[in-house]
């Protein structure tokens, strides 16, 4: 608990509440850069997916954690930047260009489809963007001229400025840039009126109609900047594994995606980057932890995605508001230690009325 | 005349495959007017019913209609327990995390039932009493499998529909559905509704695998048509129990169409496109009923 003597509204919304924040931000910065030393190749790479699907995740958090808007489709605008980015370096276009390129198509995407149906609320909306993805996952199969349908696609290595991006350690610090770009950019959106419209539609869409937050314009642009995000992970993404088809694209990912803002805690940036972080981590902790378990629970080849599922649960069932949620309460019994009572956060009981008649 | 002939058998096979959408939907139908969640496991208890009806016909030789029995019980049961283990201490938490918790639910059961030994990844089939038996009329050749699909789902859906319009548990439930609490101050314990619920849905889902195992058999991935089964249920307003069989048949009879008629690739898509078309132009669907914004 600090106090804070404001003295200035902009105080507000600065980037950094307090002074101490930004020196553990440097300290994580340089934490990170020192990385690739410290670990082996393997996990840095592992470090490279969880920053790809942060920037992903951020995308989709600035929809749905602040805007209120759930999207069950998201897969297909990472679909989009990546094969933008596929095609347009197999052209020659250099990566520098291909990659705003990729988020803006994917932007442009999500605007063609953003603005029939963001009329609609809540589980619509996700059916809605579901069934879009669906037929854009389709498309791709199908433009087989443009996309090579189930063949798929070559992709290399990011080469910029003639330094080419074809190790581990290099590949990270590049999408390490790129996410922090994207989580400054991000936080900035947010700060701007048009990121306080977004919470505002969140909170109450009839009160920010009446405040004059013209609706349909400003969801059409959490769609649009949610895209464009995306779109730049999924670039970022085709570069990274090198070979693109239809098959990664799929519904599946839409739901991990989802399930990454979900568990990582639903308004907050934070919530991005550790929902991306426990995605990435359980598998490898799943494969750790086998030694340690029975040969014949060993063998088989769906227990990985059976802890995946049975793990959602728990984490939803003693933690709704996700990691972020947790990681705050944690601090709150540190900050408050002596006064903390076990039912600080305790759930109420609400019952629900259905705004059908 | 051949080009009717097609038609026909066309129509006949979307109609029985509609049937199966109907019921998947039904059961979404149910658990969103009941608490005001999609549950995305629906496919997998589709599922995982084929799997238990699989078991029962060939490993311990059950008749087809005592499997059928047993597994719609077995699948009740199902049903109840993840209503009272995992669905229940989350009654009053937001949707979204809900849902969240159903898509958990269905990555386990289906991976679940690729570890249980004898099921696994592999695809099966089961015999029924109508597998090879075709009732002809001219030139018109049609499998007793869809016309036992058809009927079964017409009578189970008569009766589902005849339990909400006339017993007083489903007058309970669908008392619930309109205003929990004002269920509660009328004596309604809410909690014995949504776990009927439940069972109710789990036990639908488990129909549609039996009848949808002699036409894709038995594997994995059944789960994916409880997918196609959403624009069903959107199409007919997603909170209509009528509505969830119109759209089924209307989804069945267009993809199937599609499949015949035009280029590869617009079957897979056909339910998507009518979906959103309704959603834009629709939003209720066809039997919903508009939603008003309460400030």
């Amino acid at each position: 608990m600090r106090f804070l003597m404001k003295t200035d509204y902009y105080q507000d919304i600065r980037i950094f509440k307090y002074r101490s924040t930004f020196f553990w931000y440097v300290a994580l910065i340089i934490g990170c850069l020192l990385l690739p030393k410290v670990v082996d190749e393997y996990l840095v790479s592992q470090f490279s997916f969880i920053c790809i699907y942060a920037v992903a995740a951020v995308g989709l958090m600035l929809l749905t954690g602040f805007t209120g808007q759930i999207s069950m489709g998201h897969a297909a605008f990472f679909a989009i930047g990546s094969y933008t980015s596929a095609i347009l370096t197999s052209h020659g276009v250099p990566f520098l260009i291909a990659l705003p390129a990729s988020g803006l198509v994917a932007a442009i995407v999500g605007v063609i489809i953003g603005r029939p149906i963001l009329h609609l609320t809540g589980l619509y909306l996700a059916i809605a963007t579901m069934g879009a993805a669906f037929i854009i996952e389709e498309i791709l199969v199908r433009w087989e001229s443009l996309t090579n349908g189930n063949m798929g696609f070559l992709v290399d290595p990011p080469v910029i400025f003639g330094f080419n991006f074809d190790t581990e350690a290099s590949f990270f610090y590049l999408s390490l840039l790129v996410l922090a770009l994207t989580l400054l950019l991000a936080k900035n959106i947010l700060r701007s009126p048009t990121g306080r419209a977004f919470i505002a539609i969140r909170d109450s869409e009839i009160a920010a109609e009446a405040m004059g937050i013209d609706l349909p314009n400003f969801k059409t642009q959490a769609f649009a900047i949610s895209a464009f995000f995306t779109g730049i992970a999924g670039c970022l993404y085709a570069h990274k594994i090198m070979f693109i088809n239809p098959e990664s694209y799929t519904i599946v990912l839409s739901i991990e995606l989802l399930a990454i803002v979900i568990i990582g805690g639903l308004g907050s940036l934070h919530g991005a980057v550790f929902g991306s972080m426990f995605f990435i981590f359980l598998p490898q902790l799943i494969i750790i932890s086998k030694d340690y378990l029975p040969t014949f629970i060993q063998d088989q080849t769906g227990l990985q995605p059976a802890l995946f599922g049975l793990l959602i649960v728990l984490v939803m069932l003693f933690e709704p508001m996700g990691i972020y949620g947790k990681w705050l309460k944690t601090k709150f019994y540190f900050e408050w230690f002596p006064l903390y009572k076990k039912d600080s956060f305790k759930r109420e009981k609400k019952y629900q009325k259905a705004e059908r008649h | 005349m051949q080009f009717f002939n097609e038609f026909t058998q066309t129509i006949i096979n979307g109609v029985a495959i509609g049937c199966i959408y109907g019921m998947v939907a039904l059961g979404f139908v149910l658990i969103y007017k009941s608490t005001e969640v999609i549950n995305f496991a629906q496919g997998e208890l589709l599922m995982l019913g084929a799997f238990i009806a699989y078991s029962l016909i060939t490993m311990l030789h059950f008749p087809y209609w005592l499997a059928l029995i047993t597994t719609i019980l077995a699948m009740g049961i199902v049903g109840a327990l993840l209503e009272r283990v995992v669905l229940r201490p989350l009654v009053g938490e937001p949707a979204y995390a809900i849902v969240i918790v159903t898509i958990g639910i269905s990555y386990f059961i289906k991976s679940v039932v690729s570890m249980i030994p004898g099921w696994g990844t592999d695809t099966y089939g089961f015999k029924t009493p109508f597998t090879d038996k075709y009732v002809r009329s001219g030139e018109l050749v049609v499998s007793w499998e869809y016309i036992s699909i058809i009927a079964i789902a017409l009578l189970l859906i008569a009766a589902v529909f005849l339990f909400f319009r006339y017993s007083r548990m489903g007058t309970a439930m669908r008392a619930t559905s309109q205003n929990q609490l004002a269920a509660v101050y009328m004596g309604i314990s809410v909690t014995r509704v949504f776990s009927l619920t439940w069972t109710i849905a789990a036990a639908l889902g488990g129909i549609g695998g039996i009848l949808l195992a002699p036409i894709t058999f038995v594997h994995m991935n059944m789960g994916f048509i409880g997918l196609k089964a959403v624009p069903a249920a959107v199409l007919g307003g997603f909170t209509s129990p009528p509505g969830a069989i119109v759209g089924g048949l209307i989804i069945g009879i267009t993809e199937s169409l599609a499949g015949v008629y035009l280029p590869d690739g617009w079957k897979d898509i056909a339910a998507w496109i009518i979906l959103i078309g309704v959603l834009i132009i629709r939003p209720q669907g066809l039997f919903g009923i508009q939603e008003k914004k309460k400030v």
